[in-house]
Order: structure tokens, then sequence, then C-alpha cells
């Protein structure tokens, strides 16, 4: 555990030269397999001890949530003595886990829906038509992407309190889709682009008006890029913490996220650690799973962005 | 496709946008208004200050340590997590044995499960990573610690997120942890695309692998690293930074302000002090020191890439 602090991975860096610098000097066939041999180890060595440090935490968390209270304090590392199911109950019902849940799924699948509608509808009028102003709207879509949220967040609090959506699911979802917007209409823009025109005109031809067009043409065409920009807005906004601890203050109406920290603190005085265990090993498995079934749409939906 | 195009685009871009504008582009330019006012945020009376805000800010030493800490995270960040990224990717698409046969360059054996475990730390809330760090993190009673008593090291107990030297360091490893996987999948999939005969031409010159590494992996991956580069940073500074800092130190903002950063600084001001005018004026701050990081590493990455 200790390696996880910054310095520590360094020195396996720097003796990456070392294993190669004889390879260098003659660079015949022998010298060049036996490199191989000392890279192959040495890669496995590094990679796998990176993978351990990965999932260690993950399975130390995972023990914890099932031990007893005491035996967290003082032997962190030991296996517990017996299954406390007994943890998960209570995280689950006293703790309001159950509720921190439903609040989650209804927020995020409020605003999940509203960004990839509103999204794809903005992002096909940009990619599509030609019209003064497209590229300053693009460009004010794009342009939030690289603004820090905070600066906006003093103002936005007062702007949300005025309108009597503080404190609200459905204040929240709107907040949500529309922080969601910058990176969804700058990657669905770059989707619709690359779609063929030819069928939209025949159907445009054919009598269908532009929004039948969208709706029943081009929209199921893009769906691999909805299935990516989803997934990305999916996880981004299950996982947001930062828009909720500033506008969504109210204790019943907590996400997953916010619940949890605020477990933490308020564990504090219970002493209930072994319960927030099992809270946050909750809150993750669902997500963690889901991600080893859908692993490649996954990846594709996170890196999407990054590589364009 | 003229008929009754202007309409459906208004009608397409008007919720949206409305949207966007409201809850997005106004509180940012409402926020640059208010910077220069003596608004508390609790009552809504205020007049304009003009400049003195910023005359404030220049003279109050916790900003300065902010803005200290904020620019570490957008430079070291970015800079360990890619480095240690590039290099894990690479062991996993070159590092491999040669097979009779094969390839000259291949990966190694399993890379598809070091990509999958790699990744889990990205799909899990940055919240809950925090969380479960600041436990492990517990001087008395954490993993780590008891980890460190278990191999004979009792006179090693740092006090880790109490000691004000450490707890910015133990707060990026945190953030390292928990985003070197997500650059380990993107650059792997760039690694992927360069064809192998470029190594199979530079190992037969007698080149080692490192010198491929530098003369055709990392050219060849420049514009993803770049992109990855502003990326990081622009999360180092905004809500990734918020809410490790937030969740685990005390404090907020660690002992003796050893860790707190401009976002968190922000929020403190604005939410918890009442004096939402002062914040937005850091708020500003960040937003120049952001647009400033993104053009100085697009500007510099320019420059790096004319030389191959």
């Amino acid at each position: 555990m200790k390696t996880t602090k910054t310095p520590a991975p360094l020195p396996a860096e720097s003796g990456a030269p070392v294993t190669e610098v004889d390879g260098t000097s003659a660079g015949r066939s022998g010298r060049k397999k036996k490199e191989g041999h000392v890279l192959n180890a040495f890669s496995h060595g590094v990679l796998i001890l990176w993978a351990f440090m990965v999932v260690m935490p993950l399975l130390w968390a995972v023990m914890t949530s099932f031990k007893d209270d005491r035996s967290i304090f003082s032997s962190p590392w030991s296996l517990p003595d017996k299954l406390h199911f007994g943890n998960w109950s209570r995280a689950w019902t006293q703790a309001n886990m159950s509720d921190y849940f439903l609040n989650t799924i209804l927020v995020v699948g409020g605003s999940l829906i509203g960004t990839l509608v509103l999204g794809s509808m903005a992002a096909y009028v940009l990619a599509r038509f030609d019209f003064p102003g497209n590229r300053f709207i693009y460009y004010l879509f794009i342009g939030g992407m690289s603004f820090p949220i905070m600066l906006a967040l003093v103002p936005l609090f007062y702007v949300v309190n005025n309108m009597g959506l503080l404190n609200t699911i459905h204040g929240l979802i709107l907040v949500y889709i529309a922080y969601s917007l910058p990176f969804t209409v700058f990657f669905l823009t770059a989707f619709f682009r690359t779609l063929p025109t030819s069928v939209a005109e025949a159907a445009f031809v054919d009598g269908a008006s532009h929004s039948r067009t969208f709706f029943q043409i081009m929209l199921p065409m893009a769906k691999p890029g909805l299935i990516s920009v989803g997934i990305f807005n999916f996880l981004g906004q299950w996982n947001q913490y930062m828009l909720p601890t500033v506008l969504n203050t109210d204790p019943d109406k907590r996400v997953l996220t916010q619940g949890l920290v605020q477990l933490a603190v308020s564990q504090g005085y219970k002493g209930d650690w072994s319960g927030l265990f099992a809270g946050l090993v909750m809150a993750m498995l669902p997500v963690l799973a889901a991600y080893i079934v859908f692993q490649r749409q996954v990846v594709q939906g996170l890196t999407a962005g990054a590589l364009k | 496709m003229q008929h009754g195009k202007y309409r459906f685009i208004v009608g397409f871009l008007a919720m949206p946008l409305g949207l966007y504008a409201l809850f997005v582009v106004w509180p940012f330019i409402q926020s640059i208004y208010y910077s220069f006012t003596d608004w508390t945020g609790l009552s809504p009376d205020f007049k304009m200050v003009g400049l003195d805000n910023y005359t404030r800010m220049f003279d109050d030493k916790i900003f300065w340590k902010s803005l200290q800490h904020s620019l570490l995270f957008a430079v070291l960040l970015p800079l360990v997590t890619i480095s240690l990224a590039l290099f894990f990717s690479f062991m996993i698409n070159v590092g491999g044995r040669r097979r009779r046969g094969g390839p000259v360059v291949s990966g190694v054996r399993g890379s598809s499960f070091y990509k999958i475990v790699y990744f889990f730390p990205q799909v899990l809330s940055i919240a809950i990573v925090a969380l479960l760090f600041a436990f492990a993190y517990n001087p008395d009673s954490g993993a780590i610690n008891s980890l460190l008593r278990g191999i004979g090291l009792d006179s090693v107990q740092p006090l880790w997120l109490g000691d004000p030297n450490l707890a910015l360091w133990c707060v990026m490893a945190v953030l390292v942890w928990s985003t070197v996987g997500f650059f380990v999948v993107l650059f792997s999939a760039g690694m992927a695309s360069i064809p192998a005969d470029l190594y199979e031409a530079a190992l037969l010159d007698g080149a080692s692998r490192v010198t491929t590494f530098f003369r055709i992996t990392l050219p060849l991956l420049w514009d993803t690293v770049q992109s990855g580069w502003v990326y990081m940073g622009i999360l180092a500074l905004g809500a990734e930074s918020f809410a490790v800092v937030q969740i685990m130190t005390t404090g907020p903002g660690g002992p003796d302000y050893s860790t707190t950063v401009m976002v968190l600084y922000v929020y403190q001001k604005a939410f918890r002090d009442g004096q939402a005018a002062y914040a937005t004026t850091i708020g500003v701050a960040l937003l120049v020191v952001t647009l400033a990081f993104a053009a100085i590493v697009m500007r510099l990455g320019r420059r790096e890439r004319l030389e191959y």
C-alpha cells in the first residue's frame, strides 16, 4: 500500500533503461533474444505489481465491509471472523442507502435521457444545417468543456434558488443536462457529420418533415454514437459529486456520492464504520459489475472523446 | 431541403441552447460581473467596489497557497500519470515475448486482463475513492500504517493526511491511482494502430526497445498524449481535486492549509463564509489559470511535434 505514494513507481521506470543497455551494445540476435526475455519478465513484474495495487484497496474494502467494528480498528488486514451480513442490511435501511440509490437513479435516469435527446437535437442541427451563427453556437457549447465549473456554480446556486429549483430532483436533472451538453454536442456533432447525407435527403424528397427525418432516420443511424456518449454521460452523472454538493443540500434528496460522504461524517459520532464500508461497497459493486459486463462499450465510450 | 428550414433549426436549438444559456453561460457572465462587487450571497443588495476584491486576493496568503497547490496539481499530476500510463501501455503492447514466427513486437500475455483491471478506478466515483483512501491513510487504524507495522516498520508511522508536509502528496497519489488506467487504455488503443513494420525495421537496424519507444511510439502517439494532458490538467484544476481535497483532508483544506486548492477555496468562500463576490474573484483567477494552462500545453506540444 505504501507504493501508492507518487515517487514509489519511479525506480521501476528508471530501471527500464538498465535492462536494455547491453542489448544495444552488441545488437546481435543472441543478445536480442535475451533482451526480449528480460523485458518480458520485467514487464510482467511491473504490470502485475500495478494490477495488485489497483485491486488491493477494492478487495480490502469488500473484506472490511464484512467485519465488525472492533476488528476494523484493531486489525485492518485480518480476514473477518465471520461474515457480518448485518453491516449490509444496516447500511441499506438505517443509513438510508436505499434512499440514496433511489435518488441517484431518478436524477441520472432523467438527466441521461434529457442529455441524449437535447444533445442530439442540437448536434444534428449544428452538424447538418448552414445558418448564420452556427459556428458561434457550436463554439459556445464547446467552450463549456474547458471552463472551471466552480466559477459558474456560485451565481448558479442563486439562479437555481430564485427559480425554486434548489434541492429538487428536477432542478438537479436540468443542471446535469446543461453541464453534460458541451461534451455531448461536441461528440455527436462530429458523429452526425460522418453519417451519409443521401438517406436523409431521400426521406425528405419523399415528403418527410425535418423533424420526422431526424427522429425516424437519423437517430437510429446514430445509435453507436449515442451509446458511446450515453455511457460516458451515465458514468459522469452517476459519479457526480461537485454539482449535488453545491445545489442539493437537503438531506432527503441526497444522491449516492453525497450520501456516502455524509455518512462518513456522521458515522464518526455513531461509530458504525462497518456499516459505512458496507455502504461504500454497495455503491461500488453495481458500477464495477456493469463495467465488467459491458467492458468494451464502456472503454469505447470513455475514451472516444479523448481520441477525437 | 429549404422548406421550413429555419423554423426547424429554431425549434431544435431552442431547448438545449436555452437550458445551456440559463444554467451555464449566464452564470459564467454573472460571476465575472460579481467579482467587481461586494455581494455576500446572503442578501440581494450589493454595490460596485471596482478592483477591491482583486487587491484583496493578491494580499491573501491562503489564496497564494491554493494557487501554488493548484499549479502543482496541473503540472505534476499529468506528468506522473501520463508517464506511468505510457510506461505501462508500452509494456502491455510491446513488452511481450517474441513467439516463433510471430510479429517482432507483441503484447504481453493477458494484456486485455491488465487493461480491464487498470480501468477499475475510472468507473468509480472519485468521492468513493477518496473516502476509501481516507480510511487507508488513517494513522492509527488505517490499512497503510498497519501494513507497515506488519512488515516490521514500527518506527515508520507517518500521519499521512495529518502531516502538513505529506498531506498534499497523499491526495495527489490518490488521483494518480484513479486515473492511470484511463490513460493506459487510451494509449494502448493508439499503440495498437502503429504498424508493426516500423518496429521491425528499427529493431533490425539494431535499435533497442527503449529507442523504439522514444523514436517511434511517442512521436506517433503525440497528439493523444497532448490532448490527454490538457484533459487531465483541467480535471486536476477542477472537479477531481475538489472532491479529493474536500473529502479527504481535515478542515477541509488540510492541516495549516497544506492541501487547499483554488476550486475548494472558491467553494468555501461562497458557501461557508458568505463572501460570494470574493469567491467569484478567486474563480476568475482559476479561469485564467485553466485557460493559460491549456494554451501553454497546446503551444509547447506543437513545437515538440515539429521536431519529428
